[in-house]
């Protein structure tokens, strides 16, 4: 049976194939649909985790307990779970495990383009890097098989364009016969002490050398001889690149891009002309090949900074390109925070009183955009409480008065709450706002600790973040409604002058969450036209109902798309001219 | 290998419909026994942002986006965004365009005006241009919400896949009670 499938839909089928018992994550783009894809298997345990780390954690629990695990993350994951992953390597695994890493080159849904291939060779276990979505899931079972036999969890690495892109895949039955999980204690193996991790690390090394030798004949690196005048080694999306553009060259396809196979890699080298590898972001092959003593091209005609494209390969290949028309200037259509949205009245606030925002990572990153611009510095997931209490550290007692950390419930919970004990520990005078939309909205409304409900849909506690804060030594915590500015600004303003902690948590969900009872649309509102003075106060939200319409010879006047309004109310709280009222 | 691949581009605005589209599209060419790959981006572009889905087929399809200069078929929902995209075109490339202007927040702001004269702008880089009234076309088959599939009824012209492959590919992926409202939706839009 054949069906199409994204890279994605293809790692959470192999899941499936391969008998995975446990699967985690925390949600990130290119990676999210992963586990959204997995919960229809019924068979696999799959949750959401508050960050990476713990996904990971549990993962490896599953996996001493015996079970296969399946841990899903996007790059920038791995740095949480960088911890756990490098002492996994030594322990080894019981039931296989396999980290999924999802690469952004080109940064479409990210803050940095880190090349986690260097991660696998960091943290010294092996990687595999699918070309299309039948390589991700037959991958996916040959990493399960991989993490058995060679005792080491497997990385698999995916980048945007396979995660997303869809293509053909040939569905396969489910394996049989693996252990039952069953509790074994071993704790020369898994108790990680000076004694036994010095036991370790030596055959964490030999086993690096002895993939490295299985990897010259590992089906998945395959030797595809054509022209003896050119050869290209590479992997992933690249693959698809050079066989669409250089469709003579001979290549070298990596399946396996850690350990290499240099036995593999002298054979393909000693039957080319000349020698090159097309890769995307770092020279993580080029330069263990040179070091290897043998001559090879890569970033000396390739670009190291963002996403490889047929048309840059043709270029750096000096192939005739296609004429192409010169791009006409046109209105850009950069992302924007959806209509009622509840983080729009808090940014308009925070730009009102100059703020200084130290923010974070999610939707409400989009306040940095014009013309709400009331963000500071994004850095990482829950950076924005150290920040803040980095920045009053420093500056004058005038200006401490301005610096407001903006953070989103799933984010806080992530990595915040640590941020969130260091500012009250060592007291530091900055204001903290925990946006609680109650959802993951970024990534496309993923279910948290604060939203009541787990992966699979089940109800489960909601956190209560208020008086999380409170335990945790806060003594100036306030709820308030995000729809009501003057209450949002008065008070921002009050606890921007206090000398000590203090926590705001706004209380609206995001209008995405379709969960019954959760948003309601309010009212429609709609402009008055004789009463519309043509100010362009309600312009300043950059809400997309709002739309500015010219008039001839006149100053012009503001109009509501009815289609588009939820009814925040919040513009009608900006018009003096009460020209913005209930549409009749 | 642009001459045995087929490179179609569906362009517009997050939440007009664009991926379900391309996977009626794609589920066609598979049904039809041809390799198909497609690719798009989404995460922060969905939040009312440009949307470009590349769908490519053929014997056989290496990458998964269209390489520049390569796309054979436009197909537009928003006019706008057709025009952004005519750049990835090649020459004497078909354009199949909805007549519908979405305007952006600079525009919405009163910063920018929408361009005028677009509609006239791309017949004269690309004489194959079809300008399609989705909305209106669909509204007289019974249905607002089927504009997108009138607008593949009028993109299906320009591919030579057998009429029945479209409608199995239809009938497995829309929802089976408005399958009747689409199938009609998608004729009209053929026989335009």
């Amino acid at each position: 049976m054949k069906e199409i499938f994204s890279g994605n839909e293809a790692i959470a089928r192999g899941a499936f194939e391969a008998g995975v018992k446990v699967a985690t994550a925390y949600p990130g783009t290119p990676s999210t649909e992963i586990l959204e894809n997995i919960l229809h298997y019924k068979e696999i345990d799959s949750s959401w985790a508050p960050n990476e780390k713990v996904a990971l954690e549990v993962g490896i629990g599953a996996s001493f307990g015996g079970g296969r695990a399946l841990v899903a993350m996007k790059h920038v994951g791995v740095n949480v779970a960088a911890d756990p992953l490098f002492t996994l390597s030594y322990t080894g695994v019981n039931g296989g495990l396999v980290l999924i890493t999802a690469d952004d080159p080109e940064m479409h849904s990210s803050q940095n383009e880190q090349d986690n291939r260097n991660y696998a060779k960091f943290a010294k276990v092996p990687m595999l890097e699918p070309s299309d979505s039948q390589e991700c899931k037959d991958f996916t079972l040959l990493a399960f098989e991989l993490s058995e036999r060679f005792d080491t969890p497997v990385m698999l690495r995916t980048t945007t364009r396979i995660s997303h892109s869809k293509s053909i895949v040939t569905l396969g039955t489910p394996v049989t016969g693996l252990h039952a999980p069953k509790l074994v204690k071993n704790a020369a193996k898994f108790v990680m002490l000076p004694g036994n991790a010095r036991v370790r690390h030596p055959l964490v090394e030999e086993r690096t050398k002895k993939l490295s030798e299985f990897g010259s004949t590992f089906e998945i690196n395959r030797m595809e001889l054509r022209s003896n005048d050119l050869g290209i080694i590479t992997s992933g999306v690249a693959y698809q690149y050079v066989r669409e553009v250089l469709p003579d060259a001979s290549t070298l396809k990596l399946g396996m891009v850690h350990p290499l196979p240099f036995g593999l890699i002298k054979e393909f080298a000693a039957k080319v002309k000349q020698l090159f590898v097309v890769e995307e972001l770092d020279p993580f092959i080029e330069e263990q090949i040179k070091a290897a003593g043998i001559p090879i091209i890569g970033k000396a005609i390739l670009p190291i900074c963002g996403e490889l494209t047929p048309g840059i390969l043709r270029k750096a290949f000096r192939l005739p390109e296609p004429a192409q028309m010169e791009s006409a200037r046109l209105p850009g259509r950069p992302p924007n925070m959806c209509p009622g949205c509840p983080h729009r009245g808090v940014f308009y606030a925070l730009n009102q009183l100059k703020a200084y925002v130290t923010g974070d990572i999610g939707c409400y990153t989009l306040g940095f955009m014009p013309p709400l611009s009331a963000m500071d510095t994004c850095i990482c997931m829950g950076a924005s409480i150290g920040n803040a209490t980095g920045v009053v550290k420093v500056v004058s007692e005038e200006e401490r008065k301005k610096v407001v950390a903006v953070i989103g419930d799933s984010t806080f919970l992530h990595t915040g709450i640590g941020g969130l004990i260091d500012m009250v520990y060592n007291n530091a005078p900055a204001t903290l706002m925990i946006l609680d939309n109650r959802i993951t909205a970024m990534t496309g409304r993923q279910d948290n600790p604060a939203s009541g409900f787990t992966l699979m849909d089940e109800p489960s506690h909601r956190i209560d973040i208020p008086q999380l804060c409170r335990v945790l030594g806060v003594r100036n915590v306030r709820t308030i409604d995000p729809y009501d500015l003057e209450a949002t600004k008065r008070t921002l303003e009050e606890e921007m002058n206090r000398p000590e902690p203090s926590v705001i948590v706004t209380d609206r969900p995001c209008v995405l969450v379709k969960r019954e009872g959760v948003f309601e649309k309010g009212p429609v509102l709609t402009v008055f036209e004789e009463k519309c003075t043509g100010c362009r106060a309600c312009l300043k939200i950059g809400c997309p109902a709002i739309a500015w319409k010219p008039t001839d010879g006149k100053k012009g006047r503001a109009y509501i798309d009815y289609q588009l309004c939820t009814g925040c109310d919040v513009c009608r709280q900006l018009c003096k001219a009460e020209a913005i009222g209930r549409k009749k | 290998m642009s001459g045995t691949v087929t490179n179609i581009l569906l362009v517009g605005v997050g939440g007009q419909g664009i991926l379900l589209a391309s996977e009626i599209l794609s589920e066609t060419f598979m049904l039809a026994g041809f390799d198909v790959k497609k690719s798009e981006i989404h995460g922060m572009s969905q939040r009312g942002g440009s949307v470009v889905s590349h769908v490519r087929y053929g014997k056989e399809v290496f990458s998964p986006i269209i390489p520049e200069g390569e796309g054979d078929i436009l197909f537009g929902f928003e006019l706008l965004e057709t025009c952004r995209s005519l750049p990835l075109l090649k020459k004497g490339a078909s354009v199949i365009a909805n007549d519908l202007c979405i305007p952006p927040p600079a525009v919405l702001s009163g910063q920018e005006e929408y361009p005028q004269g677009l509609a006239e702008k791309i017949t004269g880089q690309f004489p194959d241009f079809t300008l399609v009234d989705g909305l209106k076309v669909a509204t007289e088959a019974g249905n607002p919400r089927a504009a997108n599939t009138v607008l593949l009824g009028a993109v299906s012209r320009r591919i030579d896949i057998p009429e029945k492959y479209w409608i199995e590919a239809l009938g497995k992926m829309v929802p089976p009670k408005t399958f009747e409202v689409n199938k009609k939706a998608f004729l009209d839009g053929r026989n335009l």
